[in-house]
């Protein structure tokens, strides 16, 4: 009977369990750690891209070296940032990661400006594979993080509702997430049209 | 008495009144609001076939021919390519808006991810292959960019559509093919079944009702009833199923005690309640249909 009676205590345990959202936030934590490796990759792609950008504007447009410096710094600084997925709850390292990203992001849109100026360096193949890989980049950090956002906001939501806000405040304590802001400027404005 | 029960009747009417010009204005406001997401929400349209042809764009033969050759890559090596033409963006980004296709249609298989889109909008001129992440390796970006930009752009730009159409579709399928084998039919149902997370709860509601039903057999057929019931329902089964699951729960709840150490009754009791995972969906048959593929961003955009 003592035996019986734990195993009664297990299984009714792991029905609470259920149906007070233990396994549901659990599930949503996990998904925000998926979306944020993905983010993560795919800002890593980018930076593996730009050395091979750099040596590439360099052997057509000697003269930019201060716009190709500053490409190879805002590199550096993003190297220097501590990457975690600890870090999705903390505000403060994910500024902070956004910033070094962003400031990387705003080089290379200048490098890619300049490039402009060099008819030769347009038209060369090299460049405008290396333009293609950058596009595609851009356009997986730009979906990532999307889909991150989302992410977090289904946890945070799961944590936030009855009864699942008891069920985190004395087992899970897990913090809220941080969500990727917009950057000033990054993003039109949709046009409405009546 | 009767002048004071008409003021209030008065007061009433006013108040009633002003509720409802509130409520009107509230309407219009949410209808606003409606029509104004819908100003520049462009929405994916249906996918009726492998090619979409929505702007008109193709010739008929063409666009038999390539429903005819996606569909042989799709029965060789289950890789799914679709075509879609719009006539305009409406003022979406190609790339939002693509990514929006993807998500919605699902284009290549379930775990293998290979499906790739090719987006065409005639009003902008700009074209755009978007690959799945199984496909990524074979059809990078790179590549994508490439067939974009040197062969279906160019004559794009001549006026060819359906020669642009066809050698970019071609250029796809020849980097596409051999990344994917086409699985038989029969492994790929088996995959689809999604019992494993029902698992546990049966096992542990087992011997939740084993306990109860040592103490009393009602006890333990009601809470197999109520509990396998619930279960089913908040798992999102159809009430058939939940239901079903509910008599099976009942049983368990009245026999299971029996079965360990209760009066021996030997090994006739079997659990007989079969339920298959949340309905099959099969997309055999005359029918296409997107089987689950993931996007994540990859591929690449031109204007022409």
């Amino acid at each position: 009977m003592n035996r019986s009676f734990l195993y009664g205590v297990v299984a009714l345990a792991m029905m609470m369990f259920t149906g007070c959202g233990y396994n549901t936030i659990q599930q949503n934590d996990e998904a925000v750690k998926a979306a944020w490796g993905d983010v993560e990759a795919s800002y890593q792609r980018r930076n593996d891209l730009v050395p091979n950008l750099v040596e590439t504007v360099k052997a057509y447009a000697k003269h930019e070296s201060e716009t190709l410096q500053a490409v190879t710094e805002a590199r550096a600084k993003v190297g220097t940032v501590q990457v975690s997925k600890d870090m999705i709850g903390n505000t403060q390292a994910m500024a902070q990661f956004q910033q070094a990203q962003s400031s990387m992001g705003g080089a290379l849109s200048r490098l890619l400006l300049v490039a402009e100026r060099y008819p030769d360096l347009k038209a060369s193949q090299n460049f405008r594979d290396l333009q293609n890989q950058l596009e595609g980049t851009e356009n997986r950090i730009n979906v990532a993080r999307t889909r991150y956002n989302k992410a977090v906001q289904t946890f945070n939501t799961s944590i936030r509702v009855f009864p699942n806000n008891l069920t985190n405040m004395f087992m899970l304590k897990l913090p809220q997430k941080e969500v990727f802001k917009a950057e000033a400027g990054a993003e039109k404005a949709p046009t409405v049209k009546f | 008495m009767k002048k004071a029960h008409s003021r209030n009747d008065g007061a009433a009417r006013l108040w009633r009144r002003q509720v409802m010009r509130r409520l009107a204005v509230a309407l219009l406001f949410c209808l606003m609001a409606l029509a104004a997401s819908g100003a520049y929400a462009l929405e994916v349209p249906a996918l009726k076939g492998r090619v979409n042809d929505y702007a008109g764009m193709m010739s008929a033969d063409v666009r038999a021919l390539l429903e005819k050759e996606l569909q042989d890559l799709e029965r060789s090596d289950s890789t799914q390519i679709v075509i879609l033409t719009v006539d305009s963006l409406e003022g979406e980004s190609l790339e939002g808006f693509s990514i929006k296709v993807a998500e919605i249609w699902k284009i290549g298989q379930k775990g293998k991810d290979n499906g790739a889109i090719l987006l065409v909008s005639k009003g902008d001129r700009k074209t755009r292959i978007e690959v799945g992440r199984g496909l990524e390796g074979k059809l990078t970006d790179l590549t994508a960019g490439r067939i974009v930009q040197l062969v279906i752009n160019p004559q794009f730009r001549r006026g060819d559509f359906d020669g642009g159409f066809s050698s970019g579709v071609r250029a796809m399928i020849d980097a596409t093919r051999g990344e994917f084998k086409a699985e038989d039919s029969r492994s790929r149902a088996q995959k689809q079944g999604s019992s494993s997370s029902v698992l546990p709860f049966l096992i542990f509601g087992a011997i939740f009702l084993l306990v109860l039903g040592r103490i009393s057999r009602i006890l333990g057929g009601g809470a197999g009833v109520m509990g396998f019931g619930a279960i089913g329902y908040l798992l999102g089964f159809s009430l058939v199923t939940a239901i079903l699951l509910a008599i099976l729960g009942g049983l368990l709840g009245v026999f299971l005690p029996f079965l360990f150490g209760g009066p021996s009754r030997g090994g006739g009791f079997g659990p007989g309640g079969y339920f298959p995972g949340g309905g099959g969906f099969d997309s055999g048959g005359g029918g296409f249909g997107g089987g689950g593929g993931d996007f994540g961003g990859g591929g690449a955009s031109g204007d022409w």
